[in-house]
């Protein structure tokens, strides 16, 4: 099945979008949504089901991926500098894992994607349209399933997850509040109210991410499904 | 960094640019000597040198993983660690800032490497424009000159291998020199930039922009207010 793709402003140089085929299936949402779960499950079934499956993610690429991690330990560098540091990470995937598997007729699973990292700088005070065009090369995916989720349900499964609050996810750097718990608070809220308006912008689909991990893999496979056999 | 605000710091920011042998590197070496000797609160920075990013920059050039848009990234990621951590602030400190090499470096590569040149400036938006920005001008056939008499060995970044010109690194070196130099040739009005003519003496140029400096720049405002 050979559609093309599409890009939000222009490929990166010598990338032809008409030999791209394939699928790319975004998995969006915040930190303890279930995300990493779900792409397994997903990933699985895909397999099942006789599709070759690529996984991408953030921090992954082999160009910058551990110099990443090593900064985020010290928290010394600055949010643009970050941003940046974060699209090369993403770009490095993109051209060197993403666009080969789709020309090879790949399902391209990502665990999360530039939305992620858009809404993560908008709230650090970024300018809407300057990530906009950094992330202009970035490939339009065939979906991106938004996994939403209650307060309640993040917090139960943060903790459940690691008996502690993370530095990063409570947003301490952004200076919410003193108190980790309020800050986490804050900040996921922050991060939610900037997800539900770039799902506008870019057309996401929520999945209510509350119900138990059978009946939401359902739905995900079904989803799938739809998009695997109605070529847009 | 087109629609040029009015900056609000008291610095000057001083940019040197050209082509590889076009001498630039030893002109701002002997400006930031003059300054400093003239007890002048002047600060110098040099492209691709921040500590943090060196260390991915080192990696992806020696096993060539990087492509056009990567390598374009992590030069702009060591470009913001510096601008917000040292060049911004010491403007807004009242400090005179000299770089060597500064955001039209990117443009003019990154562009012959086939980087959209739109993307290019709004990925570097953020950067002021400089008071000053020198462009060393000089004859390509010269700039090559001075940098192959020497017979080096050309590093593969360096010499453009990655954009598959040729199979001979001095031939490739050559033919990606020349187009840099079309680039840094159609930004000089864009971005006003202060040409001099490198083919003439070191003491002649420096003669030369050190007079433009303090044509253009009050330089009494950056005496050191505490003597060391």
């Amino acid at each position: 099945m050979n559609r093309g793709k599409t890009f939000y402003h222009h490929p990166p140089g010598g990338v032809d979008p008409r030999k791209l085929s394939g699928w790319l299936l975004v998995i969006e949402g915040a930190d303890s949504s279930g995300r990493s779960t779900h792409v397994n499950l997903l990933s699985e079934w895909l397999e099942e089901q006789g599709y070759a499956v690529a996984q991408v993610g953030l921090k992954r690429s082999t160009l910058v991926g551990a110099e990443l991690e090593l900064a985020k330990q010290g928290n010394v560098l600055s949010p643009r500098t970050m941003s940046l540091f974060y699209a090369t990470d993403f770009y490095d995937q993109l051209e060197n894992v993403i666009i080969p598997a789709l020309r090879a007729g790949f399902v391209v699973l990502a665990d999360r994607y530039i939305y992620t990292l858009m809404v993560r700088d908008v709230v650090r005070g970024a300018d809407p349209e300057w990530l906009a065009s950094l992330y202009g090369m970035a490939l339009v995916p065939d979906a991106v399933f938004y996994l939403s989720v209650s307060m309640n349900t993040l917090v139960e499964r943060t903790f459940q997850a690691r008996n502690q609050l993370d530095y990063w996810e409570s947003g301490m750097d952004c200076g919410l509040s003193r108190d980790w718990f309020q800050s986490f608070l804050l900040y996921q809220r922050k991060i939610r109210r900037e997800f539900a308006g770039l799902g506008k912008r870019y057309g996401f689909r929520v999945v209510n991410g509350n119900r138990s991990i059978p009946a939401l893999h359902r739905e995900l496979v079904s989803l799938t499904r739809g998009v695997l056999e109605n070529p847009a | 960094m087109n629609e040029r605000p009015k900056p609000d710091y008291p610095g000057k920011l001083v940019a040197v640019e050209g082509l590889d042998g076009s001498g630039k590197s030893t002109q701002i070496y002997l400006l930031h000597q003059w300054l400093k000797a003239r007890g002048y609160r002047v600060f110098f920075s040099e492209w691709n040198s921040s500590v943090l990013v060196k260390e991915a920059t080192r990696k992806g050039k020696k096993r060539q993983l990087l492509t056009p848009t990567t390598f374009s990234l992590i030069h702009a990621t060591d470009f913001a660690d510096r601008y917000e951590r040292q060049i911004l602030p010491l403007l807004r400190g009242g400090h005179i800032v000299l770089c060597d090499r500064y955001v039209f470096t990117s443009f003019a590569r990154d562009a012959v490497r086939g980087c959209d040149p739109g993307w290019l400036r709004r990925m570097y938006g953020f950067a002021t424009r400089p008071d000053i920005t020198f462009f060393f001008r000089l004859p390509l056939e010269t700039a090559l000159g001075r940098i192959l008499e020497g017979r080096p060995k050309l590093k593969y970044f360096e010499a453009g291998m990655d954009l598959g010109l040729s199979p001979d690194p001095t031939e490739s070196f050559k033919i990606f020199q020349g187009r840099v130099l079309d680039q840094y040739i159609a930004m000089v009005d864009e971005f006003g930039f202060t040409e001099v003519d490198a083919t003439l003496t070191v003491h002649a140029q420096q003669r030369t922009i050190r007079k433009i400096l303090q044509e253009r720049v009050d330089l009494a405002f950056f005496h050191k207010r505490y003597a060391q």
